[in-house]
């Protein structure tokens, strides 16, 4: 069975390690916060502006001067620290941040990614994406396999315009856990009861297929 | 002390015309200038280029001034909340440059420290690189981006004191203390306006030399624009 988004969240969390400095994209990404593993401890930085953000405020309790890089209000926890955007961005270039969670349109087997812009579609705008994908070391992708129309997002070359090159190291779809090698796609895991076959019905840049490939646990 | 309040937002916008090049801070609706906006849109300025992380929402911060097409340039990180603008970018009407947003920040931060340039990773191998200069360091590639010229520069801080020093509050800070002093002349109003000595030093964000006007500002409305709220 393909994941849902929540699940890819709950998959993506289990690569939190204890001391972590964290940038959660908009989407799929924001969900990790809620699936942290007990024992340990991370920080989620909000490129806006804030490290040790916490969870949504209760009702009466919102702040208009505090609020996330998705523009939704948030808390502080206790350690929490603001600053400005050059701060921000600087902790984020200077590899201060430990892992970078994001969403995609298209990724190539390269690392290469697109999440920014669909050429004659309304063009939005790439926020801080752009910097992020440029600097950080540790790079997880959050995304579904295929688009609505059931093609591959996963190629041997993006279509869309570029946010980033050679940047990606991991991504988890609804049908796999893959890393970006030499080889191109490195099928680490598949999603329970989701085959082998259906993972290279849905990828079309280079995949490489180990002997064995695990289901993945959560 | 140099005291550099002055005692209304129009006497603050003063000098402010048709065409000129403005810095904005804020982020989405936090932190915005609202009067300062407020003021632009009463004096009716047109053919502005504006600088400003997001171009606000249809019916507050930037969106007054693209409702009154006020705007010919918008120079923004990301510009998804508004119909107006979106309306004016296909039409051909507004020229949008989209920037991204740590590169929008280091703009702003090298004109305030008179640094003309500086080289980025962020953009390198895309579109935004097109006909920039790149360049390898350590085996790393990066973009050469040049610091902003700007006539004025509107922050809003949570306080002030009359001598122009600045502290702000939570998320609101942002690009605010990176645009003072960005440009020729930097404006800032606060929502409490205190005598010199009160703040304490020690707590300053933004030294008063980077500011040049400082007012007390007005019935700030600090608008939410997503609230989201946790289940109890």
């Amino acid at each position: 069975m393909a994941l849902d988004k929540k699940d890819i969240a709950k998959r993506i969390a289990k690569e939190l390690k204890d001391g972590f400095y964290v940038n959660l994209g908009i989407g799929i990404p924001t969900l990790v916060a809620n699936y942290v593993p007990k024992g340990i401890q991370v920080e989620f930085q909000s490129e806006n502006g804030i490290l040790g953000m916490g969870p949504f405020p209760y009702e009466g309790e919102e702040d208009a001067d505090l609020i996330n890089a998705g523009k939704q209000t948030i808390t502080s926890l206790p350690g929490a620290s603001f600053f400005d955007s050059a701060m921000s961005f600087g902790m984020i270039r200077g590899k201060h941040v430990d892992l970078t969670i994001l969403g995609a349109m298209e990724v190539s087997d390269k690392g290469d990614i697109a999440n920014w812009k669909i050429p004659g579609k309304l063009v939005k705008g790439m926020g801080g994406a752009m910097d992020l994908v440029a600097s950080a070391d540790n790079i997880i992708v959050a995304m579904m396999h295929v688009n609505r129309k059931g093609n591959s997002k996963l190629l041997s070359k993006c279509t869309l315009p570029l946010t980033g090159l050679r940047c990606v190291k991991r991504i988890v779809t609804e049908l796999a856990v893959l890393d970006i090698t030499s080889q191109g796609f490195l099928l680490v895991e598949r999603a329970p009861g989701v085959s082998i076959q259906e993972i290279k019905e849905a990828t079309a840049g280079k995949l490489e297929i180990p002997a064995v490939v695990p289901e993945m646990q959560f | 002390m140099i005291n550099k309040t002055v005692h209304s937002v129009k006497e603050a916008l003063e000098g402010v015309s048709s065409g000129m090049t403005l810095m904005l801070g804020g982020f989405g609706l936090c932190g915005i200038p609202e009067n300062a906006i407020s003021e632009l849109v009463r004096l009716g300025s047109s053919d502005l280029t504006c600088i400003s992380n997001n171009a606000g929402v249809d019916d507050f911060g930037l969106g007054l001034l693209l409702q009154q097409k006020q705007i010919k340039t918008m120079i923004a990180s990301y510009v998804g909340e508004n119909a107006e603008f979106e309306q004016q970018m296909l039409s051909g009407e507004l020229e949008v440059i989209l920037t991204p947003q740590g590169t929008l920040a280091e703009k702003c931060r090298a004109a305030q420290a008179g640094i003309p340039a500086f080289f980025t990773p962020a953009g390198f191998g895309t579109e935004v690189a097109i006909g920039k200069e790149n360049r390898s360091f350590h085996g790393k590639n990066y973009v050469m981006e040049e610091a902003y010229q700007a006539d004025f520069a509107f922050v809003k801080a949570w306080k002030g004191d009359v001598a122009g020093n600045l502290i702000f509050k939570g998320t609101a800070r942002n690009f605010n203390p990176l645009m003072c002093g960005a440009a020729k002349v930097t404006v800032a109003e606060v929502e409490e306006l205190v005598p010199a000595g009160e703040l304490d030093p020690n707590q300053i964000h933004v030294p008063g030399i980077l500011v040049n006007r400082i007012f007390q500002g007005q019935d700030y409305e600090k608008r939410i624009e997503q609230r989201t709220l946790r289940n109890i």
